[in-house]
């Protein structure tokens, strides 16, 4: 009996450094962050010693007011990152799905065609980001058409030619438009503005960043696919549905816990990504590629603003809990039940 | 007969194949445009010819690249390589080491409390690191000028030659700002998370009746992991190897705000520094991309099937 507790408190001793390391390096950190979001912390006032904090007046929520009403710049970077986060994660669960689906037909080469649609998940964004700014390198004036453009030239499809990440067009409903005055009729006319529209430029750096994660998407939903007995696809068939009847009533819906999971985990991604904007583009023209994770990152290392980069920090953090807490939650609570 | 119905099942399957081959080329593209821009040689970089096959394999690029450009001025990556090779084995090891304990001690001895502490370990996996960057950096310089007298000491220490290494070992891993055992240190923390989780996974799979039986023989906490679960622990620690040592080689955000000058930074800070600067061509951009991402391909092709373990395991449910 008294071994066994020696035994408890050992193994309690060797978990502690982790516990405590998380302790503050994670929650400390974070409620470090979220105060410093709340003073008026504008400059490099430094922190005297044995204080945690400059001596910087506490503003309340003024530079979540700031971001959210008045900074250009971060209303650009919300709209960029719905747009982002949207289109990739349709992008990588569509695709993802489409070659899963082909993959289960029995294909001879599987593994090599496996290989190919995952090996983008074993370079670094950085690597991504540097291939495809040459890959889409619109090219200028005396260069001619390069890149992908020079590859639909050849190819008889210039009409597919596009400036790409250095598009500075943003797509929105123009107020003149017959949407725009319906719009406007109904009171939402405020929807009709850049700021509600779709960077072309981003679409670009989607573009790399789905080539490099929707073979993790592909991976999942293989998986998923291999799981779902044969027999119940036979039962199907002798009830004479036909292939795609299969695949809509009986597979998607047995798909969709691991969809769930994909759309957490992209989500999760798509919401901080900062490496593949840093390599490829930067903030790109009129910030058309910027989005939150790079502001912060200039703004403080480059410009000091240690509060609004903190406020930064903390919306981008609560946007990711919104998605993950519930989905932690989630799967604890039926592990415990198995 | 059989072989009328081998032909219609042939050609039924021939979009399939066509849709598959097409997939391929776009994943295979960027792959190509890598291979062939690098292996030109300068006079032969033309943006008009970026798609062609380069005539003859030329390798200035990648000597450049390695070597960096006295007359440009820039750096060579050679030295960044070696800093992620010193920054990603010693994170992974500790990492891994240190996951190993935690998934022990929380499958197999649980104490009060452990089903709360397990998810809030869990959430340091997905938090954006902004919402921790800005105290991790003042940390880290508040131990560079803790332990700065005690570095300067250090690199006046007059060894001899045999034990020159222990002057280099303590200046390269004293965890600080700019050092790369501050890196080490920042990786084996923030890879506490994802290391538990999948050695907690692979051990709870193991019966718990293994651990009392040799409980009841008198094995203690230390016997039992030494003993017992250590030696068939290989395949969870192959996972969580790879995985870390690819993140960890990738890894940019980190390394950018952490280590400041050439001496010091990842292959990963330095090719964004190397492709950010105008006067780089595209060839020996290219070729240091691809000495960036050859360590981590090698270990996907030669070891594909545990890089997708990971993979799953990090959707939780794997």
């Amino acid at each position: 009996m008294r071994r066994i507790n020696f035994d408890r408190i050992m193994a309690f001793l060797f978990i502690l450094p982790s516990i405590l390391a998380i302790l503050v390096f994670v929650y400390g950190f974070i409620g470090w962050t979220a105060w410093a979001s709340l003073l008026k912390w504008d400059n490099i006032a430094l922190i005297p010693k044995g204080s945690l904090f400059p001596d910087v007046a506490f503003t309340k929520f003024d530079n979540y007011v700031r971001l959210l009403t008045s900074d250009q710049r971060f209303q650009i970077d919300l709209r960029n990152t719905v747009i982002f986060t949207i289109t990739f994660i349709v992008g990588c669960l569509s695709l993802g799905l489409i070659l899963a689906v082909l993959l289960d037909q029995k294909v001879k080469g599987e593994g090599i065609f496996r290989s190919i649609f995952l090996f983008p998940m074993a370079v670094s964004f950085i690597v991504t980001g540097v291939v495809w700014r040459w890959v889409l390198n619109p090219g200028n004036e005396t260069s001619g058409a390069v890149g992908v453009n020079q590859l639909f030239e050849n190819i008889g499809l210039p009409f597919l030619k596009s400036a790409w990440y250095t598009n500075p067009k943003i797509l929105y409903i123009q107020p003149a438009s017959s949407l725009g005055t319906f719009l406007s009729d109904i009171g939402l006319g405020f929807l009709s503005s850049p700021n509600f529209g779709i960077s072309l430029a981003i679409l670009s750096v989607v573009l790399a960043a789905t080539w490099q994660m929707s073979g993790y998407t592909m991976a999942l939903y293989l998986a998923g696919l291999r799981g779902i007995p044969e027999e119940l696809r036979e039962a199907a068939r002798v009830d004479g549905a036909s292939e795609l009847q299969i695949y809509r009533s009986i597979i998607l819906p047995l798909l969709q816990p691991i969809t769930l999971s994909a759309v957490i985990i992209l989500g999760h991604i798509s919401l901080k990504i900062f490496d593949l904007v840093s390599a490829m583009t930067g903030p790109g023209p009129a910030f058309a590629t910027d989005v939150p994770a790079y502001y912060m990152f200039d703004t403080v290392f480059r410009g000091n603003h240690f509060a609004r980069g903190a406020a930064i920090a903390i919306i981008l953090l609560l946007s990711v809990a919104v998605l993950v807490v519930p989905y932690l939650s989630y799967s604890m609570k039926t592990e415990v039940q198995q | 007969m059989s072989a009328g119905v081998r032909k219609k099942f042939r050609i039924t399957r021939i979009p399939l194949y066509l849709a598959l081959i097409l997939a391929a080329i776009f994943y295979l593209l960027p792959i190509y445009v890598l291979l062939v821009t690098s292996l030109k040689s300068y006079a032969d970089v033309n943006l008009a010819t970026m798609w062609s096959i380069p005539e003859g394999i030329h390798l200035d690029s990648f000597i450049q690249a390695w070597n960096g450009d006295p007359s440009k001025g820039t750096l060579g990556l050679n030295r960044n390589f070696m800093n992620s090779i010193k920054l990603a084995i010693p994170a992974t090891i500790f990492s891994a080491m240190l996951g190993s304990l935690n998934g022990y001690v929380l499958s197999k001895w649980k104490f009060k409390g452990a089903n709360i502490i397990f998810p809030a370990i869990l959430f340091g996996m997905f938090i954006p690191y902004q919402s921790i960057l800005i105290p991790l950096v003042q940390t880290m310089q508040g131990w560079g000028q803790a332990t700065r007298p005690f570095l300067n000491n250090v690199s006046t220490w007059n060894m001899p030659v045999y034990f020159e290494w222990v002057k280099t070992l303590v200046l390269t891993y004293t965890p600080a700002y700019g050092t790369i055992g501050g890196l080490v240190l920042i990786h084996v923390i923030y890879g506490i998370p994802i290391t538990t989780l999948i050695f907690r996974n692979y051990y709870t799979e193991i019966p718990d009746e293994l651990v009392e039986a040799s409980k009841i023989d008198g094995a203690g906490f230390g016997g039992i992991y030494r003993y017992i679960l250590f030696p068939i622990s290989m395949p969870a620690f192959v996972v969580v190897i790879i995985w870390q040592f690819q993140s960890i080689w990738n890894e940019f955000l980190f390394a950018t705000v952490i280590t400041n000058k050439a001496e010091v930074q990842p292959i990963t800070v330095a090719l964004n520094n190397l492709a950010g600067s105008f006067i780089v061509e595209w060839n020996v951009q290219m070729a240091g991309a691809l000495m960036a991402a050859l360590p981590t391909l090698l270990i996907f092709i030669l070891l594909g099937r545990y890089f997708m373990r990971g993979l799953l395991a990090g959707s939780l449910k794997g």
